[in-house]
């Protein structure tokens, strides 16, 4: 079966999206990328989606879903690249993405990601 | 129908080299003839042209001028037409070529039809009919000549009027001038956007102080430019909100959820540089910040007060 290579780097979790996403695919990336979160202990997900050309509603929902869940398993998920087109198309699609953070690219991603961590740190504080 | 046709395309067959020299001439003879925009040589192609197509679309015996036996004519007009716009000839002037051609046929069923005067009735009915119909497609055709190029402006003008601005490293702006519609809005979006991606800017400043009303359409087309601007990293700033449109936003019940809103382009830069971590310091005073965080004006700017 087709599945979507996952890369961890330190404590992150690093997607990147190389082709056209259908919708068994997307499944399969939301089982893979849920245990590998639990079982690499990752702080935060990175899903690069540079190479996305087409997004319909359904992988607009799963980029949420997938940023909930990681959410619930104590990751930050911060959605980079993506293309002007895809962007205007899941907003016309009414799907604004309100939970999901987003960079320009993959080095602003892997900042934020960072930013992220470090202020949560901060705000857990010493216990 | 047919029968008529007929007898008009045997007119025109019999003596086209004479129809031909005598349309020529009554053009030529006319005081609307214009001898500083077309040449004696063109305006007898034109004719020539025009006659000729016109025999040949006559024994195709259909007498509308839209079926596909007439592609040949209506060619031919749509080149006279265009080529005659250009010459700087009115449309009513390109109508009237057509027209003129009426008074030299007449006369030629006039003399073939002399012994049969219902039938020379008919056929001159039937010329006319023909003839205006062509005469109005000249006319057709030049309007939708102009309907093309008012398209065209108006995507030119759209594009034009909807800049994408650096005003800093990671800082755009769109300043919106005029009422920001759908397919604005799309023209806005996309322009943002690629230049999001051109220079990878942080922050990018709508400026809505061109635009004369904000009603929740145009909301609804400012909030869906600045979560597309997010869905590719950058934050958006939305500036130049005048009293009025404030009032009107808040009367409407216009939610515009968690957009920052500045009164001033200004107030909207200040902020944009101070997310980025960046201050503006006035040149003589060290050390010191302006609090408005605008760029300290060279002195030979200043006002004289």
């Amino acid at each position: 079966m087709e599945h979507i290579p996952i890369l961890k780097m330190g404590d992150f979790l690093l997607v990147t999206i190389q082709v056209d996403m259908h919708d068994r695919l997307a499944m399969t990336l939301q089982d893979d990328l849920t245990s590998r979160i639990v079982d690499a202990h990752a702080k935060g997900v990175l899903i690069d989606i540079s190479a996305l050309e087409i997004v319909d509603s359904f992988i607009g929902r799963m980029l949420a879903d997938i940023a909930a869940m990681a959410r619930v398993l104590d990751a930050e998920t911060v959605v980079v690249g993506m293309r002007p087109a895809v962007a205007i198309t899941l907003v016309e699609l009414g799907l604004s993405l309100t939970g999901v953070r987003t960079a320009l690219n993959v080095e602003r991603g892997m900042d934020l990601l960072r930013k992220r961590i470090l202020e949560r740190l901060a705000d857990d504080g010493p216990a | 129908m047919s029968d008529r046709s007929k007898t008009l395309r045997e007119t025109i067959e019999k003596d086209e080299a004479g129809i031909l020299e005598r349309w020529i001439d009554k053009q030529l003879a006319a005081p609307s003839f214009r001898s500083d925009r077309i040449s004696k040589t063109e305006l007898a192609e034109h004719s020539r042209r025009f006659l000729s197509s016109l025999r040949q679309s006559l024994g195709s015996g259909t007498p509308d001028v839209q079926s596909p036996a007439w592609a040949n004519v209506r060619q031919i007009l749509e080149d006279i037409s265009v080529s005659r716009a250009q010459q700087g000839f009115s449309p009513s002037e390109t109508a009237l070529f057509i027209f003129s051609l009426k008074e030299t046929l007449f006369e030629q069923l006039n003399s073939e039809l002399t012994k049969d005067p219902t039938a020379l009735a008919a056929a001159i009915i039937d010329t006319n009919q023909l003839l205006d119909k062509l005469g109005l497609y000249t006319t057709e055709v030049y309007q939708t000549g102009r309907e093309k190029v008012i398209v065209r402006q108006q995507q030119e003008l759209m594009e034009l009027s909807t800049p994408v601005v650096m005003l800093w490293d990671g800082v755009l702006a769109l300043p919106v001038i005029g009422t920001l519609d759908s397919s604005r809005t799309q023209v806005v979006m996309e322009n943002l956007l690629q230049r999001i991606v051109d220079t990878g800017a942080l922050i990018a400043i709508i400026d809505i102080t061109g635009v004369p009303t904000v009603d929740t359409l145009t909301a609804q087309h400012l909030l869906k430019t600045v979560a597309a601007a997010r869905l590719m990293g950058a934050d958006c700033i939305i500036s130049g909100i005048r009293p009025q449109i404030a009032q009107t936003i808040v009367h409407l019940g216009v939610d515009l959820g968690t957009v920052v809103t500045k009164a001033t382009l200004a107030d909207a830069l200040a902020i944009a540089l101070r997310r980025l971590g960046l201050t503006v310091v006035k040149a003589a005073t060290t050390g010191k910040r302006r609090p408005d965080g605008e760029a300290p004006s060279a002195p030979s700017d200043r006002s004289e007060d």
